[in-house]
């Protein structure tokens, strides 16, 4: 009876640090939000969306050239990512019982943990080593490898929600293999699909490292590939570490613009694909 | 009698398969493109100074000297203090999300811990320059003088360096762990449990039951988050402190592989310098796909006849997963 006692005692103790180890986590998270928004907010204005930084030593001006050279990124990634990832997820999910499929499927997920600096340096080799000069092309191409096995495998996974019957019915009517999954299975997963890409897109935009050698920075706005272009996660980085105040300010500003997107996207994510379980549901 | 498909709906169907198979083989090729360039991008060095380069400490750009082992042991040192510090954090939380939680708790909790992986690394870095790394500093100013003999306490107390990093670090590691053990635990099962209940067990003897049954998924799930940690680069080189220096102690300020690339490269002026950091690149690159791999293997082998989707779901996307 002792030792039941004992035992017992352990099993509570257990379970209470367990419970802490919760709590453990998400105090960093609380107070990594908390000083994010006191000291973004504050620092975030009109002024920061819309204004170029100002040179050194000047107070104010804003980000907006970073702001508009961070969506030109994403938007070059998408271009480069999005189709092929699209449809290697249809393949994965079509014939994902292959061992070629078991291949690809594992190598999305160890590219997926390949540090961001490394696939940077590829996109270096490639875009800027040959021409010797950053570029957005550079830039975007390096968020674009990072954005591949995320959107392959968000799709593959979409696509295995939607039930089997839809696909075996079209066949039935007469189908081909292809008009079955880009007429039918791809359109019935496609607000997942869409929200798990956005959901990427929006995490691919706080990447910093693979960007530091590959569009650089840039204290003007420009729209071209081959020149050097400015994103708010560098710029953010730039600022951080410079000793003046008012650009730490900004810098906050820009963190709290970056989280914000983040979590709003990841919140829809999960909105969306919760939605689409409870849809096809059997 | 099945009549068999006509041949032009057949050769159809073959045409999809091919096409939609070379999309999906470029991302096995991305793989071995990313290994074939840095290899090439990094020979001079290579040629150079063969396995010198990770056995001496100088790093000497303006002579041209290049011994790389300060960022090896920056890396193992800091990785393997997070994965001291989120190991049995994440762990913990693993548990209790999936055995003990109730119900209506365990969406949003498992959603606010996942969102831990959804910060970027940047606002990770600027948190830990203005708010961490002057705590750590009190910390270090408010060590006992007679602990500070200890070599893990050496040095003045800067603030930046291995401890900030280790920290900073750990809180990065702990969503990708817990997630991937939480689906572990999850594909036990329940079998485990109800025995170990039967024999009598209290409900920590009946987890350690669930835990031993999925230990090579939750090894597994410890080395993803070790891989996690070795590439991180922008929050670790904002508080690491950036001295390629050897040092045991948590205070002193270090350096990483991953974040010599991140300062250094676009200063490197001459070819062999930009070939020693590409060859550091290109060590971190197989360390990580090696660690990536292992740890894949270890998890698949557990969850084989469960989904493997859902591992990886919350791993590598951390799409949030509504629960069941």
């Amino acid at each position: 009876m002792n030792q039941l006692a004992r035992r017992k005692l352990l099993s509570g103790f257990v379970v209470g640090l367990c419970a802490l180890a919760v709590v453990a986590a998400l105090i960093p998270l609380a107070l990594i939000f908390f000083y994010v928004v006191e000291q973004g907010f504050s620092s975030l204005n009109w002024d920061f969306f819309t204004k170029m930084p100002k040179p050194v030593g000047e107070t104010g001006g804003g980000m907006a050239n970073a702001i508009l050279g961070t969506l030109m990124l994403m938007a070059i990634a998408s271009v480069l990512a999005i189709p092929v990832g699209l449809i290697a997820g249809v393949y994965l999910s079509e014939y994902g019982r292959t061992a070629f499929a078991t291949l690809v499927r594992f190598t999305a997920d160890v590219l997926n943990g390949i540090p961001s600096i490394v696939i940077g340096i590829f996109a270096y080799g490639l875009a800027v080593l040959p021409v010797h000069r950053f570029s957005a092309l550079a830039g975007g191409l390096a968020l674009g490898f990072m954005m591949l096995p995320i959107v392959a495998r968000t799709t593959e996974e979409l696509l295995n929600l939607v039930p089997a019957s839809l696909r075996e019915g079209s066949l039935a009517l007469g189908a081909t293999r292809a008009q079955a999954a880009f007429g039918v299975m791809v359109p019935a997963a496609l607000p997942g699909i869409m929200t798990g890409i956005l959901l990427a897109i929006a995490r691919i935009a706080g990447e910093t490292a693979p960007l530091l050698f590959t569009s650089f920075n840039n204290r003007f706005f420009t729209t071209r590939l081959d020149q050097p272009i400015a994103s708010l996660t560098v710029q953010v980085f730039t600022y951080a570490i410079s000793p003046y105040e008012d650009w730490h300010r900004q810098a906050w500003a820009g963190a709290l613009v970056l989280v914000a997107v983040v979590f709003v996207f990841s919140v829809l994510a999960r909105v969306a694909t919760r939605r689409l379980e409870r849809m096809h549901r059997t | 009698m099945r009549k068999p498909p006509s041949p032009r709906r057949s050769a159809d169907d073959r045409l999809f398969r091919l096409g939609t198979g070379f999309f999906a083989l470029l991302v096995v090729l991305l793989v071995g493109g990313i290994a074939f360039e840095l290899y090439e991008n990094s020979r001079l060095s290579i040629q150079k100074f063969g396995f010198h380069f990770w056995q001496t400490t100088t790093w000497d750009p303006v002579a041209g000297d290049f011994g790389a082992l300060p960022f090896i042991w920056g890396t193992l040192y800091s990785s393997l203090l997070a994965l001291v510090i989120s190991t049995p954090i994440a762990l913990g939380i693993a548990i209790f999300l999936s055995e003990l939680s109730p119900r209506f708790l365990r969406t949003p909790l498992a959603f606010l811990t996942e969102l831990l992986a959804a910060i970027p690394s940047i606002v990770y870095g600027l948190w830990g320059i203005f708010v961490l790394v002057p705590i750590v500093r009190q910390i270090e100013v408010h060590t006992p003088d007679w602990l500070k003999k200890a070599p893990l306490f050496t040095g003045p107390p800067l603030g930046v360096g291995m401890l900030a990093a280790g920290l900073i670090l750990a809180v990065m590691v702990i969503p990708f762990t817990s997630s991937v053990a939480r689906e572990v635990l999850k594909a036990v099962p329940a079998t485990q449990r109800e025995a170990a209940y039967a024999l009598g067990a209290t409900r920590w003897e009946a987890i350690q039951a669930a835990l031993r049954y999925g230990r090579t998924g939750i090894a597994g799930a410890i080395m993803l988050g070790f891989g996690r940690a070795i590439g991180e680069t922008m929050a670790v080189t904002m508080v690491i402190g950036n001295n390629p220096r050897i040092s045991s102690s948590l205070f002193a300020a270090q350096h990483t592989m991953a974040a010599v690339i991140a300062n250094e490269f676009t200063e490197a002026d001459t070819d062999l310098y930009l070939n020693a950091l590409i060859e550091i690149g290109l060590v971190l690159f197989v360390i990580t796909l090696v660690i990536n791999a292992l740890s894949r293997l270890l998890i698949w082998s557990v969850n084989r006849e469960v989904k493997v989707e859902a591992v990886t779901k919350a791993a590598a996307t951390a799409l949030p997963k509504a629960a069941a």
